[in-house]
């Protein structure tokens, strides 16, 4: 039972990584929750609901809000939940402690990215979307603070490495652990994908907004953006794939069936997430059609390891399930441990991926993607993979993390229960009307529900769909309460679990290990498949970035909002 | 079972499903393939590039956005994406023309989402866009500008009329 404690004992001392490593989680659960306050806005306004004028004075418009929505949801919260819970499982599973000065500067600089973007984001003066396409031009602050946040992420790539080596060096001859193995590939992967970003920042917008450029070409800003902005999804996604293949197996009350696999998985993401961006620019004009084809082809490839990854975890929980005594083709489902909101939210998460991955392959497939570009059916799509698989995931492993590391128990663990559901139940109404009115023709990133009186009414023939986002917003509503009620009351609690009742780190065994196999050498060559991927995405990119650098058609900036 | 047998049993299975992904992944690609061999034209392609500052300058393409007749039920039209209307606000053609669209923007990024249509085109300063679609249906087809571009966005709509001759 919890135990009340007036001086709470040095819970760090063991493990330093662990205070860096929280600090990470809450600042990004912090950026999260105020992120999400737009998310009901949205999802009302898509159901012809204007709730804009409640939000007067202090946000001026729908794209202000969205703004917010976009930049803290998808690049500050991910990013800093990764950041430090990454940190901690490499720690933890290779037992190498991270360097702990740099590991603080990069917690620093992270914060100090934020509260530069932040500025000129509350204050109306970048309301560019989180995708900030040129010519639309904001405050030079919230560049910097952009690449700041992205500067932050690549001295955690550093961090990770770092400690690879560093282990390496101690075990000759040894195959990686098989968490340390996942996170290293995750980072050197987002290490080669983040240079887009990085060049886009760093070349072009942010001497641009500074005055010192005249204008810079929005078609080579947007082939840089996209070079980061698939990889990012992967990005988010693979954090959500070390804990479903290494912990959630465990958690379940079962092991992982193949630790080989879950490499070979990783691997795959390694090389082929980042040569794929020309998938998000196919009605782009001056990219050529070959082009954006090899890229598809590339984007297919990445399903791949998808795939692989949706079996094993299947494979892994209904081995779980049985040997709880589940029985049946089906019934073993019902033996899975349904009372625990952090295995509950990982299973939610990873089922909304099945819908994600099937929508994700139709908008890479070239001529389909005509159908579906930049209408109301993207946001759909991608709150299934980003907003629930990962989203949920990153809670579910909150929900064991920060007992585990403050000592604190988790605050009523059925709303968190209840929350999770409610979370998954509402982004799969929300998913379905949002898909179909794509499928009608309602444009995305639109403030529909406040159409000057010309246009009014052209998209009731949505009406129906419109009634399943109402349905989401009020779910939605009610589960991010919750969600953010336990999580918040978990990290302000003064109760302390007995040493004997916090909670392990669930590192998984797997049936089927390492040892002794000889793929597993070949693949914990990571510098080599390292290479591997940037000489990939070299052939795929520089045909088409060297010909926009040579050609360059320089746009002056515009302030539109 | 045992551990040995259970794997067996497990990878068996295992390679089942990877057939069936890799299967799946090559038919989508001859789909994809196929469909690029008949509805290339709505790829869009530059025309060439063009500098968004003298995009509306006399002299240049742009000048003077419109649509004409350019052969047997062929028509072309230029169009200006700019915040936050198209010009020409509506374009009139008879049913079954056959219309090639050029079209660009002075300012910022826009959308050319003909709705009900395949012609989706992200319009770049910057760039000549080129699509084309046959309208064999009559009837009013909205043109919806779906990319962000400022306040008015959600307003920034146009209008090809398609008569019934
Ligand atoms: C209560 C939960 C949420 C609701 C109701 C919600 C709703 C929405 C809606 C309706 C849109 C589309 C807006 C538009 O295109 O005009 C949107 C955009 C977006 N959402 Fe969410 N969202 C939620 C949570 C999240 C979370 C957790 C994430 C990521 C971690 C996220 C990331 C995004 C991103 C990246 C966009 C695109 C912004 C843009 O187009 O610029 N959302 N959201
Ligand atoms: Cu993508
Ligand atoms: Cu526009």
């Amino acid at each position: 039972m919890a135990v009340r404690s007036a001086s709470p004992e040095n819970i760090y001392a063991t493990h330093p990584e662990k205070k860096v490593s929280l600090y990470f989680m809450v600042l990004g659960f912090i950026a999260l929750s105020i992120g999400v306050i737009f998310g009901p806005f949205q999802i009302f306004n898509y159901a012809g609901i204007d709730l804009y004028p409640a939000l007067q004075p202090l946000f001026k418009s729908y794209y202000q809000g969205l703004t917010l929505h976009g930049v803290l949801n998808a690049i500050v919260f991910t990013q800093f939940f990764i950041q430090g819970s990454l940190l901690y499982l490499q720690a933890r599973d290779s037992n190498v402690r991270p360097l702990m000065p740099v590991a603080w500067a990069a917690w620093w600089i992270a914060l100090i990215g934020l509260a530069l973007a932040a500025w000129p984001l509350l204050l109306n003066n970048a309301t560019v979307l989180y995708t900030f396409y040129p010519p639309l031009q904001g405050h030079w602050a919230f560049y910097v603070g952009a690449a700041l946040i992205i500067v932050s992420s690549l001295v955690s790539v550093f961090l990770s490495v770092e400690m690879w080596v560093r282990w390496k060096k101690q075990n000759p001859g040894k195959p990686t652990p098989l968490v340390t193995f996942m996170t290293t590939a995750t980072w050197m992967m987002w290490g080669l994908a983040a240079i887009g970003l990085v060049v886009e920042a760093v070349f072009f917008l942010i001497p641009w907004s500074l005055g010192w450029l005249k204008g810079v070409d929005p078609l080579l800003a947007r082939s840089l953006f996209w070079w980061s902005g698939h990889p990012i999804v992967y990005f988010w996604l693979l954090p959500a794939y070390v804990s479903w293949y290494g912990l959630l197996p465990r958690q379940a009350g079962g092991k992982l069936v193949s630790d080989p696999l879950a490499r070979m998985a990783f691997l795959g993401f390694l090389v082929f997430s980042t040569p794929v961006g020309f998938h998000h620019q196919f009605a782009d004009p001056g990219i050529s059609a070959f082009w954006k084809g090899v890229h598809t082809v590339l984007t297919m490839m990445v399903a791949v390891p998808s795939l692989m990854t949706a079996f094993t975890i299947a494979a892994s929980l209904e081995l779980a399930a049985r040997s709880r005594g589940g029985k049946g083709v089906f019934g073993w489902v019902r033996a899975l441990p349904w009372n625990n909101p952090s295995v509950v939210a990982q299973i939610l998460g990873a089922i909304a991926f099945i819908f994600g991955g099937a929508g994700g392959i139709v908008n890479a497939s070239f001529t389909l993607d005509y159908v579906v570009h930049n209408t109301a059916w993207i946001p759909g799509h991608f709150h299934l993979p980003v907003a629930t698989a990962s989203t949920l995931t990153f809670f579910g492993i909150a929900f064991w993390l920060i007992p585990h590391i403050t000592h604190k128990p988790l605050a009523a663990p059925r709303t968190a229960l209840a929350g999770v559901w409610l979370w998954f139940v509402g982004m799969m109404f929300m998913a379905f009307g949002m898909h179909m009115m794509g499928l009608q023709g309602v444009p995305r990133r639109a403030h529909i529900s406040a159409m000057n009186a010309l246009n009014e009414g052209i998209y009731s023939s949505s009406a129906f769909y419109m009634v399943f986002n109402a349905i989401a917003g009020v779910i939605l509503t009610i589960a991010a309460v919750q969600l953010f009620y336990v999580l918040f009351a978990t990290l302000l609690s003064r109760r302390r679990l007995a040493p004997n009742q916090v909670p392990g780190v669930p590192f998984t065994e797997a049936i089927s290990g390492p040892e002794g196999k000889r793929g597993v050498k070949v693949m914990d060559r990571l510098f080599f498949w390292w290479g591997a991927a940037v000489v990939l995405v070299l052939i795929v990119y520089m045909p088409t970035l060297v010909q926009l650098f040579m050609h360059m058609v320089p746009a002056p900036g515009f302030r539109l909002w | 079972m045992n551990n040995e047998k259970l794997i067996h049993a497990i990878e068996r299975y295992e390679r089942s499903w990877l057939l069936f992904a890799l299967v799946m992944i090559v038919v989508f690609l001859i789909f994809i393939g196929y469909t690029l061999t008949g509805f290339a034209f709505y790829v869009p392609s530059a025309a060439e590039r063009i500098d968004p500052t003298t995009a509306r300058a006399e002299g240049s393409l742009f000048a003077n956005p419109r649509v004409e007749k350019t052969g047997d039920n062929v028509y072309t039209a230029y169009v200006l994406a700019q915040a936050f209307t198209f010009l020409p606000g509506e374009i009139r053609v008879p049913k079954g023309a056959r219309v090639i669209f050029y079209v660009t923007s002075p300012d910022v990024q826009h959308g050319f989402y003909i709705r009900g249509t395949n012609v989706n085109v992200q319009v770049i300063p910057g760039e000549v866009g080129k699509v084309e679609h046959t309208f064999d249906e009559a009837g009013e087809y909205l043109v919806i500008c779906n990319e962000y571009c400022g306040l008015g966005h959600q307003d920034m709509i146009g209008k090809i009329i398609v008569e019934d001759k």
